[in-house]
């Protein structure tokens, strides 16, 4: 590893013939991409900084307008706010219960039991299936009046069930209810976590007497949590990014009174059908802003509650 | 490995001969503990299959006959008109035919220009020496976590202003240059090849690019299988990219089709749209269960190797 170390460092100081033809592959491999980091995403990232401080309407020239975007977004756009609340809302309500399900799910998928692979298959399912169909199952069977979900709940004593997108209260409830259908998708993701975990551990703890309670709070729990800080990353992203479900259920508008407004349906709104580009750009750099923030509060206190293997106090 | 076992044997060994008195139970409670797992195991794969199941029963209704039934009919009992499927897809009102080749075009595209971009790239971050190596590989993680709304303004502009607008240019020449995410899964799994063909090819005298198209690419071929479903469930499912670039019923893509008819389902013939969906959804889940272990393989790698 180490004479290693020395010839590559060694090599970056002189290099030779061919090494220099190494390189010149390695970049020539490298340019397609290359050429798409540069057009299609520094460009456009260059671009999105400038836009956010104009005004601009498609079929107009762009005006400068400084920080005013962000003046009005932040306090006039009701809008705006509207849709950060629905968001923040979805959020509160679906992650950690998506999290705690997936989990669960995952335990269950992860135990020894025959035509155990027949299960796993059907409950990953709708995990493959797009927004749209989902979102126009669902649609039929959340009918307030002639769905199949109220049906249920009637017959289960509930005399009033929830109007669900006919209610300003209940239209993100629904959309929660909607994503739990898939919840398969994260239990794969926590299955894989599970069958990393090297199985001496728990015949160790087997030896010590530790019972089926302890074996998953002193060695499932803390070799889990790195997959559970994955897991809560990528859903907390998603959550910022609700869009095709929204859409078909509560259309662009945002359903009732706007209360599928999620954040990218009112920026696509905005960009789209108002024609807003500038405007359009500025919220979604605050929306990478919000984004960036979360993620790196998450990592910070991260230390404290996610395990790595092979750190001693954890064993 | 060796050692696992025998301490696996000795486990067992040890609970046989400790336990002896209280097996009885610990069978029993974990006969309890199997009849329960199975039960909750079989009402969620009931809250899965029923709503497919009503979907399934809708669409086979003849027109005017009410979908929305009390009680609701959880699988097809009384109607069976399949027809349904081949009217939803030769009927003027919703062209699927046509919706499905769309999508079965942009999807094409991405596949091949996702494999040919990031196969490439991923050669090169697993097998070359190069300088400022590192840095484009954190570069290529950092792309990995911006989110591609914020590119969304911008790239609509150009893309505009290049005379891109509703064609699908802009849904597929960018897959030819790359993906960040699919870079990584293909160089995680390049890496894995032993070092010592490329030296032996070396001598032999093959050129990087032979090295490559002849020993690396073949022996990548699970994840390379991988990315082809990743992209095309992907491309198949995508609405917010079409809904951006196309604005011709006749461009439309099966998402958008099916997304435009559910929203003027007022008085909508129920059982046309379930009969479009349930078409919809069989690609990505006959795709799912043919490469199955292979895909949940790969979320695996990607999710935790990383």
């Amino acid at each position: 590893m180490n004479v290693e170390g020395q010839r590559r460092e060694g090599r970056r100081q002189l290099p030779g013939p061919a090494a220099r033809h190494e390189e010149r592959v390695a970049y020539l491999f490298l340019l397609p991409w290359l050429i798409g980091l540069l057009v299609f995403w520094i460009g456009p990232i260059v671009a999105s900084v400038i836009l956010s401080m104009t005004d601009w309407y498609i079929v107009s020239s762009p005006t400068w307008v400084g920080f005013s975007n962000y003046q009005e977004m932040l306090f006039e756009d009701r809008q705006f706010w509207q849709s950060i609340q629905v968001t923040l809302k979805y959020t509160l309500m679906s992650v950690p219960l998506y999290m705690a399900a997936g989990l669960g799910l995952s335990l269950l998928l992860n135990l020894k039991l025959k035509g155990m692979n027949v299960f796993r298959t059907i409950l990953f399912v709708p995990a493959v299936l797009s927004g749209v169909a989902v979102a126009i199952l669902w649609v039929s069977l959340l009918n307030p009046d002639v769905g199949a979900v109220n049906w249920v709940l009637r017959g289960a004593g509930v005399a009033n069930p929830p109007r669900w997108l006919g209610s300003p209260t209940w239209a993100v409830p629904a959309m929660v209810i909607v994503g739990l259908w898939g919840v398969g998708g994260g239990a794969i993701i926590y299955l894989a976590g599970l069958q990393n975990i090297p199985p001496p551990l728990y015949e160790a703890a087997l030896l010590d007497g530790a019972g089926p309670w302890q074996r998953f709070r002193y060695v499932t729990w803390p070799m889990l949590t790195p997959t559970m800080l994955f897991v809560l990353l990528t859903s907390l992203i998603g959550a910022f990014q609700v869009f095709d479900v929204a859409w078909v259920l509560g259309g662009s508008q945002g359903g009732i009174g706007g209360s599928l407004r999620f954040y990218l349906i009112n920026l696509w709104n905005q960009g789209f059908r108002n024609g807003r580009m500038g405007y359009a750009s500025a919220l979604a750099w605050v929306l990478v802003i919000v984004a960036a923030a979360v993620i790196l509060a998450i990592f910070r206190t991260s230390g404290r509650w996610v395990y790595y293997e092979y750190e001693p106090e954890k064993v | 490995m060796g050692s696992t076992n025998e301490a696996r044997t000795h486990v067992s060994h040890l609970r046989a001969r400790g336990r002896v008195a209280r097996r009885r139970s610990v069978h029993i409670g974990s006969l309890i503990a199997r009849l329960l797992a199975y039960g909750v195991l079989l009402g969620l794969s009931t809250f899965i299959l029923l709503p497919i199941g009503w979907m399934l029963a809708a669409a086979l209704k003849p027109d005017l006959t009410p979908v929305f039934t009390q009680p609701p009919e959880w699988w097809p009992t009384r109607y069976w008109y399949w027809e349904n499927f081949v009217r939803v897809m030769s009927s003027d009102a919703i062209p699927l035919l046509r919706y499905i080749l769309n999508t079965s075009l942009i999807a094409a595209g991405n596949i091949i220009g996702t494999l040919f971009s990031c196969s490439l790239a991923a050669f090169a971050f697993a097998r070359l020496r190069f300088r400022r190596s590192n840095f484009l590989f954190n570069v290529l993680i950092i792309t990995m976590l911006i989110p591609w709304q914020v590119l969304m303004v911008p790239q609509f502009l150009m893309f505009f202003k290049m005379g891109w607008y509703g064609t699908y240019l802009p849904l597929i020449v960018p897959a030819f240059t790359g993906n960040a995410f699919f870079i990584f899964l293909i160089r995680q799994y390049m890496r894995t090849i032993p070092k010592d063909l490329d030296d032996a090819a070396r001598v032999d005298g093959c050129s990087y690019f032979q090295i490559f198209w002849w020993i690396i690419l073949p022996l990548s071929t699970p994840a390379l299988t991988v990315c082809a479903v990743f992209v095309f469930i992907g491309s198949w499912n995508d609405l917010l990219g079409p809904l951006i670039y196309l604005d011709t019923n006749s461009k439309f893509t099966i998402a958008i089709g099916l997304a435009n008819l559910a929203q003027r389902a007022g008085n909508a013939q129920w059982n046309l749209l379930m009969a479009g969906n349930l078409i919809s959804i069989i690609p990505p889940v006959v795709v799912y269960f043919l490469v199955q272990k292979k895909l949940i393989g790969g979320i695996a790698s990607v999710g935790l190797k990383g």
